[in-house]
C-alpha cells in the first residue's frame, strides 16, 4: 500500500482544500490519472496519482483542508514502495490531522453549494494532441463559465458568508469581484425574490452549433438577398413524382436542392471555401449538400455527398435517408461535416424567410420558406397562386452581389419552371 | 513579406513561399514529428511530477512545440542558444538530457549540465536577461572571427511577449543592431505574460518593433514547425554571414498555465483555448504525414511507444536523483577557491555537525 500525500503545488503553500474526488475506494487507478481537485490560495489544481493500483482509502472528504504533507489517498499497488518520499511534501506538517472546515451558513434555497460538485458529474479526460493533460467533469468542460475573478481574501469572505461568487456582479477594474460586491450580495440575499434563473448547460450538438455560428457570423461578411417565386409547376411536378416513385418523400426541399445544385455546378464560385489565412478561395470539385435538420438534440447539418452526379430520383432518396439518419442519430461523424453548400427549410415551421448564417467554411446557403397561396399577377390580372420566398446568404469575400443575385434568380426560375430548369 | 509565414496549414495543407521555404525529406519530417511528440510527453510527465511533489515548479511548453523544435532544429552544433526557463524543446534539440531539467526544477542542482557541451546556456529565470547575454556572446563570436570576416556561427536568444516590454530586451536590440551582432532574437509570442494579454504589451505587432531598432522583423506561424524552421534558418544564415541581427516573432499560444503555480482559468476563457486547439502544432504534421504517405499509423504508434518509454524512464530517473550535499552551494560561487567562501563553508559544516538540541 502506498500513500500519496498533499504536495506543495504552488511554491511555498502550507495547505489546500479538497474540492472534489474523481475516484472512490475500490476503483482501479493508473499512474498520472487525475484523482482529485484541490483549491490552494492560488489556484484550482488537479492532482495526478503517482501510483497504479486499487484505491484503498481517501483520507479527506470534500471541503476538508489538508496540510501539505497530509495523507490524501492510499493505493494498493503491486510494486515495491518507492525508496523515498517525494521531496516537496511534509515540511514538518505531516503529523497534523486534516481539519474539518468550519461549516458555512446555510446556502440560499435553489442554489447549489459550490463545494458539492455537480451530482453524478462524470469525469472525462481532457486531451490535447493525443495526451491527457487534465481531467474534468462534463460540467466544467461544457458550460464554459469563466471562474469569477477575485482575490483570495474576498473568495474566503464569500465562502464564509455562503455567497456563490458566480452570482455576484463584479464592479472592480477588469471585472474583478471586490469585497464590497460580496457584502452587497450578502445584504441583498434577504430581499431577493424567490425563484432563480433556469440554468441550461450548453453541450453536445447545441454547443457545436453555438460555436459554428459564432465562428461564421463574426468572420464571414454575410449578405442576404431574397425573392418570391410562383411554384405551381413545381407542385404539379412533385405530385406526378409521388405517383411514379411512391417510395420517396417528394417535398419542395428536393426540388430546391436540385435547383441549388444545378446553379452551383454552373457557378462553381458559390461551391467554395474562403481561406482568409492563406488568402485563397478553394473551389470544390464536387458538390456536397449540407441539409439543416432540426433534431431532438439540436440543429444538425448532415452532408449529402456528390449531389452533382445524382439524378432527381437519386437525390430524393439520398435526402430522405440522410435526414432520417440525422434525426435518429445514426449518422457517422464524417457525414456531419464536409458539406460545400447548404440548404435550410424554414417553411416547415410556417415561416417565409430569415437571414441564414453560413456554416463555417461555406460561402452560400439557401433558405426555403413555406409554400403559401398569395395574390400573384398573371398576365396583368391578379390570381391566387402558390408562392414561396427564397433567401440566399452568401460570403461577400467570395461571392459578390452580381453572382449571388444570379444564383438566387436561377434557383427561382428553376422552381417556377422546373422542366426548363432541368434542361440546364 | 506577408503578415504571417505559413508553410503548413492547421489542416495539414502544404503551402510554399518564394523567399522562405524548406525542401524537406520524409525522414526529416518524421524526425520533426517525433521531436514534437516526445517533447510534449516530456512536458506532461514533468507537469505530473510537479503535481506529485517531485518538482518544485514546472513551466509547461504545451502548444509551443513547433516554435521550439523548428527553431532548435535550425541551429548547427557550433551555434549557441540562450533560453528562458520554458525552452525544454530547444534543450531537447541541443542534446540536453531532460533529467537535467528535472534536476533543476527539483532544486537539486543550480544547473545540471555544462552549457558549452551543448551550445545551450542555462535557463534564465530573470525575465529577458538572456537577450543581453546573447548579444554579448554574439559580439564575442564576431570578435573571435575578426570584425572584417563573417562570424561563421550564429547566436539565438529566446524570450516571450511579456519580456518584449523589458528594458533589458530593448537594450539588447539596440546593442545588437548598432554592433551588427550575429544574433537572432526569437520571440515566442504565446499571447499571455502570466495573466497579462498581449494587448498590455504592445500597440503594434511585435515583429514590427525591429524596424525601429534597425533590423529586419519577421512573423511566422509559431505552430507551424516547417515555417519556423525555414525562417530561423534564414535568420541564422544572415547572422553567420555577418549581415547582423533579426527579430522573429513566432505567433503561438501557451495552452497550459504560466507555471504550475498559476491558474489560467482565472483570467482567460475556454473559447480562446478551443480556437487554438484547432491550430495544434502536432496534429497538422500528423495529417500531412498521413496524407502524403510520408508516415503511417505504424510509425505514429512507434513514436507513441517511444514517448511512453521515455516518460517511464524520466519518472524513475527523477525519483532517483540524489540530494546534493548540504554544503554544495559553496562549490560553484567562484571558479577558483576564495578565502571568504571557504571560511563560510567551514562554519556551515561546523553548524551542521553541532548538536542543536
Amino acid at each position: 500500500m502506498q500513500t500519496f500525500r498533499m504536495p506543495d503545488v504552488g511554491e511555498g503553500l502550507t495547505e489546500a482544500e479538497i474540492v472534489r474526488w474523481f475516484v472512490e475506494p475500490g476503483e482501479q487507478v493508473d499512474v498520472n490519472q487525475i484523482v482529485c481537485e484541490i483549491e490552494t490560495a492560488k489556484a484550482l489544481v488537479e492532482l495526478p496519482c503517482p501510483f497504479e493500483g486499487t484505491v484503498a482509502q481517501l483520507h479527506a472528504t470534500t471541503g476538508e483542508i489538508v496540510p501539505v504533507g497530509g495523507d490524501l489517498i492510499s493505493v494498493e499497488t503491486a510494486d515495491e514502495p518507492p525508496a523515498r518520499e517525494p521531496v516537496l511534501v511534509g515540511y514538518g506538517t505531516s503529523n497534523e490531522k486534516p481539519v474539518r472546515r468550519r461549516r458555512r451558513p446555510t446556502t440560499p434555497q435553489g442554489t447549489q453549494s459550490p463545494e458539492a460538485g455537480p451530482p453524478g458529474a462524470e469525469t472525462k479526460p481532457v486531451r490535447h494532441g493525443g495526451y491527457e493533460v487534465a481531467r474534468s467533469t462534463e460540467e466544467r468542460l461544457t458550460t464554459e463559465q469563466p471562474r469569477p475573478r477575485t482575490k483570495p481574501p474576498v473568495r474566503k469572505l464569500a465562502k464564509e458568508l455562503g455567497i456563490d461568487l458566480a452570482a455576484v456582479d463584479p464592479t472592480g477594474p477588469g471585472a474583478v469581484i471586490t469585497r464590497a460586491d460580496v457584502e452587497r450580495a450578502a445584504a441583498q440575499r434577504q430581499s431577493a425574490p424567490t425563484g432563480s434563473e433556469q440554468i441550461i448547460p450548453v453541450r453536445g450538438v447545441m454547443r457545436s452549433m453555438a460555436k459554428a455560428m459564432v465562428d461564421s457570423a463574426f468572420s464571414a461578411p454575410h449578405v442576404t438577398e431574397w425573392l418570391d417565386v410562383e411554384v405551381g409547376e413545381s407542385l404539379r411536378l412533385l405530385d406526378r413524382l409521388r405517383e411514379r416513385h411512391p417510395d420517396h418523400k417528394w417535398s419542395p426541399t428536393v426540388l430546391a436542392a436540385h435547383a441549388l445544385v444545378t446553379a452551383a455546378v454552373k457557378h462553381p464560385r458559390v461551391n467554395a471555401t474562403f481561406d482568409a489565412e492563406a488568402e485563397v478561395i478553394l473551389v470544390h470539385p464536387a458538390v456536397h449538400l449540407g441539409l439543416a435538420v432540426a433534431t431532438e438534440r439540436g440543429l444538425l447539418v448532415p452532408r449529402v455527398a456528390n449531389v452533382n452526379t445524382m439524378s432527381l430520383v437519386q437525390l430524393a432518396g439520398a435526402i430522405g435517408t440522410t435526414t432520417e439518419a440525422a434525426r435518429a442519430g445514426t449518422l457517422p461523424p464524417a457525414d456531419l461535416t464536409g458539406s460545400t453548400i447548404s440548404l435550410t427549410n424554414v417553411g416547415v415551421f410556417g415561416v417565409d424567410g430569415g437571414t441564414p448564417i453560413l456554416p463555417p467554411g461555406q460561402v452560400a446557403i439557401l433558405c426555403l420558406g413555406r409554400v403559401v397561396e398569395r395574390p400573384w399577377v398573371v398576365n396583368g390580372q391578379i390570381a391566387v397562386r402558390p408562392v414561396v420566398t427564397l433567401t440566399l446568404s452568401f460570403d461577400h469575400r467570395c461571392v459578390d452581389g452580381q453572382l449571388g443575385s444570379q444564383v438566387l434568380s436561377e434557383v427561382a426560375q428553376f422552381l417556377h419552371d422546373p422542366a426548363v430548369g432541368m434542361a440546364g | 513579406m506577408s503578415e504571417l509565414l505559413q508553410l503548413l496549414t492547421p489542416e495539414g495543407q502544404r503551402l510554399h513561399h518564394p523567399d522562405y521555404d524548406v525542401d524537406i525529406s520524409g525522414e526529416e519530417l518524421r524526425g520533426l514529428y517525433r521531436d514534437m511528440v516526445l517533447v510534449r510527453r516530456l512536458d506532461t510527465e514533468a507537469h505530473a511530477l510537479q503535481r506529485q511533489g517531485e518538482l518544485g515548479l514546472w513551466p509547461p511548453l504545451l502548444g509551443q512545440e513547433a516554435a521550439q523544435i523548428g527553431a532548435g532544429r535550425a541551429l548547427r552544433p557550433d551555434d549557441y542558444a540562450f533560453p528562458t526557463y520554458r525552452e525544454h524543446g530547444v534543450a531537447w534539440t541541443r542534446g540536453v538530457d531532460p533529467v537535467s531539467l528535472l534536476a533543476l526544477f527539483r532544486g537539486v542542482t543550480n544547473g545540471g549540465y555544462d552549457p558549452t557541451d551543448h551550445g545551450f546556456a542555462l535557463p534564465t529565470i530573470v525575465i529577458g536577461d538572456q537577450t543581453l547575454h546573447a548579444v554579448g556572446y554574439a559580439m564575442g563570436v564576431q570578435r573571435d572571427a575578426g570584425l572584417d570576416s563573417p562570424p561563421g556561427s550564429g547566436v539565438i536568444s529566446f524570450f516571450g511577449d511579456g519580456a518584449s516590454s523589458q528594458g533589458d530586451v530593448n537594450e539588447a536590440f539596440v546593442w545588437a543592431a548598432v554592433n551588427n551582432a550575429p544574433v537572432v532574437f526569437f520571440c515566442q509570442n504565446n499571447q499571455w505574460a502570466i495573466s497579462q494579454p498581449l494587448s498590455r504589451q504592445t500597440r503594434i505587432p511585435l515583429y514590427r518593433r525591429a524596424e525601429g531598432f534597425g533590423c529586419p522583423g519577421l512573423r511566422v506561424d509559431g505552430n507551424d514547425v516547417l515555417a519556423v524552421l525555414a525562417i530561423t534558418r534564414a535568420a541564422l544564415d544572415r547572422a553567420r554571414r555577418g549581415d547582423g541581427p533579426s527579430l522573429i516573432e513566432a505567433y503561438t499560444y501557451r495552452m497550459g498555465a504560466h507555471t504550475t503555480s498559476d491558474d489560467p482559468t482565472r483570467y482567460r476563457v475556454e473559447t480562446e483555448l478551443e480556437q487554438w486547439r484547432l491550430k495544434d502544432p502536432i496534429e497538422r504534421v500528423r495529417a500531412y504525414l498521413l496524407r502524403t504517405g510520408a508516415g503511417d499509423r505504424a510509425f505514429m504508434d512507434e513514436v507513441d511507444q517511444q514517448a511512453d518509454d521515455m516518460a517511464a524512464r524520466l519518472r524513475q530517473a527523477c525519483r532517483d536523483l540524489p540530494d546534493p550535499a548540504p554544503d554544495a552551494m559553496f562549490a560553484h560561487v567562484y571558479a577558483e577557491p576564495q578565502d571568504l567562501v571557504q571560511q563560510e563553508q567551514r562554519w556551515w559544516r561546523e553548524y551542521l555537525g553541532a548538536d542543536h538540541g
